[in-house]
């Protein structure tokens, strides 16, 4: 079903205080405001600019793997506080508004699914949840992903989004960089594929493991890929940061990723990808349609952000 | 002895300027004052001790910094011989952050690379402040592999405060270029000894830390963010990088405790800077030590410990029954 063709887009010209609040929002990308319910049932794609909002967890899987076939692993891990860390805030009350805003345990889920008829593992971080950041939780799950791929031999798909090391475990966190990496190793030495997709934004300690070693890497459109955030960058060594700059078109043109791909061609774009790395058959692998839309109970409490 | 520079130190520098009035009080009058002296001396060594025995994490991210502190090019004109420098990435430059090449320890033929800083601003300049661009990290992992070909172990010295965050280092992929040297030091089948020197400022550091040992010396830190980033975010005001560093649990006895280091290697009373040569003496007996034993671990089980060292890393809880949104999505 082609939701957003047929019809008139829900973009209407008003003003932000007649808007009811919690049914509209403001696309970034073209300043229309847009029916957050078209952004939350879809892919979360703006209708008139094509705009790629964050979206969650579940409206990913959702737009990825075939209907009924996800089996999380790992979803009892939750984040101790073993620096008993106190700034501000502390990191068990961070915690625990991550945790009641989002309805997640920490900022990657992870499992067993078919993406046509390829069976891989999958992970898919959630840049809501505190930034996306990487602590032991996220690094042990994603490293019994990829440990999980290396015993069964599957492909390990993982879509990131991070800002991240998460700073409140300390050295544990960036520890983590290195555990990761060190099962990517060992799954790209059983020959295996592993592909990450890069959405909105990748940075800093994901960026400067995992999300940087896929076989083929995959960038979202407009997305903020690097590793130092440009506000890092213009204070430390007081340059200026060209226009776009570590965007995805950036580093498509830097020679950092393989590809940018559109949300919608994402799924038939992995299906080609995995039809050669698991050296399928020549023209068995089914194409599916590109995916605009899902079912609204796919959608669920997902949020969508800018 | 170096000039005193940190702010923790002014009794000592306090003490230390009345030793040489006396002195030259003493002199001027030729009046012997040799018992007074002596009684100075003492307490100059008491306030040191003291001081250096109490030091919390912000001062020791203070020593980690000073400018006299010994660099990686110290260390190894001290505790090495035979040096043979080796340069460049193959593909774009030579970078000075970081240097590297053949050289002995003692008996020990190996591969040693480190991060380096200048000291003043012309060999800060050649060096970019100890802060590695791409190709320095490419550079490390060239020399890695060549000494993985000839089956020489690898020594690391870390010393950076992190890696360049630069629009040319962004263009070049600064973050793949430590990733792939994470992935590939975790498979390297040579002895790998990592050594924290000075500052280990976050993943430039890790990028040359993926080891079978990893020491540090005793008032050096490795963090996952500077104290001042930290404050920055978290504080919303830099000036509180010192409650930062206390938070983070960056210090050597801290990271000791929680398993992340496996050695801290001494330092002089007064830090490494008042003492290099005792410094090295120790350090080169501490890598030895952890060659010889390294030596002897055939490739594979070599590999097994490294990996199972960092999968070990990671502190985490279990909470049986999932959230309800989880358990809706287990059965779409």
């Amino acid at each position: 079903m082609r939701l957003f063709g047929g019809k008139k887009y829900s973009t209407i010209k008003v003003r932000k205080k007649d808007l009811p609040a919690g049914l509209w929002v403001k696309c970034p990308g073209c300043a229309e405001i847009v029916y957050k319910h078209e952004i939350e049932s879809g892919v979360g794609v703006c209708p008139k600019c094509r705009h790629h909002f964050q979206i969650g967890w579940q409206a990913r899987l959702a737009s990825l793997v075939e209907q009924g076939t996800f089996e999380e692993i790992d979803a009892d891990l939750v984040s101790a506080d073993p620096l008993d860390f106190k700034g501000q805030s502390t990191y068990v009350s961070k915690m625990q508004d991550a945790r009641r805003k989002t309805g997640m345990r920490d900022a990657v889920v992870c499992g067993l699914a078919a993406i046509g008829p390829v069976r891989v593992a999958i992970g898919v971080m959630d840049f809501a949840f505190m930034g996306g950041s990487m602590g032991s939780v996220v690094g042990e799950k994603v490293t019994r992903l990829v440990e999980r791929g290396t015993r069964d031999r599957l492909p390990v798909i993982v879509i990131c989004s991070s800002g991240g090391a998460r700073m409140y475990e300390g050295m544990l966190s960036l520890m983590q960089m290195a555990k990761t990496s060190a099962a990517v190793a060992r799954h790209s030495r059983a020959g295996l594929p592993f592909i990450t997709v890069l959405t909105h934004p990748t940075t800093a300690g994901v960026m400067a493991s995992y999300a940087s070693l896929g076989d083929v890497i995959i960038a979202e459109p407009g997305a903020l890929i690097g590793f130092a955030g440009p506000r890092v960058i213009r204070e430390t060594t007081r340059e200026e940061v060209p226009p776009g700059f570590q965007r995805s078109d950036f580093v498509l043109k830097h020679g950092l990723v393989d590809m940018i791909v559109p949300r919608p061609e994402l799924k038939p774009t992995l299906l080609r990808l995995l039809g050669y790395m698991c050296n399928l058959p020549a023209g068995q692998t089914p194409a599916p349609a590109p995916v605009e839309a899902q079912p609204d109970s796919y959608a669920g409490p997902g949020h969508v952000s800018s | 002895m170096p000039p005193y520079t940190l702010p923790f130190e002014k009794p000592i520098q306090e003490l230390e300027r009345r030793l040489q009035d006396l002195r030259a009080f003493s002199e001027s009058q030729n009046i012997d004052v040799s018992l007074e002296l002596s009684e100075l001396e003492k307490k100059i060594a008491e306030t040191r001790r003291n001081i250096y025995t109490r030091l919390t994490a912000w001062d020791k991210v203070q020593i980690a910094r000073h400018t006299g502190r010994p660099y990686t090019l110290d260390y190894i004109s001290e505790c090495f011989t035979d040096f043979v420098e080796l340069h460049g990435d193959r593909a774009f430059m030579d970078d000075r952050a970081i240097v590297g090449g053949f050289a002995t320890l003692d008996t020990e033929r190996v591969m040693v690379i480190g991060t380096q800083k200048g000291r003043d601003v012309r060999s800060n300049v050649e060096r970019n402040f100890g802060m590695a661009y791409p190709e320095g990290y490419r550079k490390a992992m060239r020399l890695m592999r060549t000494a993985a070909k000839f089956r020489l172990p690898v020594l690391t010295f870390i010393d950076t405060a992190g890696a360049y965050p630069g629009v040319g280092g962004e263009e070049r992929h600064i973050a793949e270029a430590i990733a792939v040297n994470l992935r590939d030091m975790s498979l390297l089948p040579v002895p790998v000894v990592v050594t924290v020197i000075g500052e280990g400022g976050s993943g430039g550091a890790l990028g040359i830390g993926v080891g079978d040992r990893i020491l540090i010396l005793e008032h050096a830190y490795y963090s996952v963010i500077s104290p001042e980033g930290c404050a920055a975010i978290l504080w919303k005001d830099r000036a509180f990088a010192n409650k930062a560093a206390e938070a983070l649990k960056l210090t050597a006895t801290d990271l000791l405790k929680a398993g992340l280091v496996d050695e801290i290697v001494p330092e002089p009373l007064g830090g490494a800077h008042t003492d290099l040569k005792a410094m090295a003496a120790t350090l080169k007996q501490r890598l030895l030590g952890s060659l010889r034993e390294l030596k002897l671990v055939p490739p594979d089980l070599l590999l097994e410990r490294r990996y199972a060292k960092f999968r070990a890393f990671g502190v985490f809880e279990h909470e049986p029954s999932p959230p309800p949104d989880a358990a809706a999505q287990g059965q779409a």
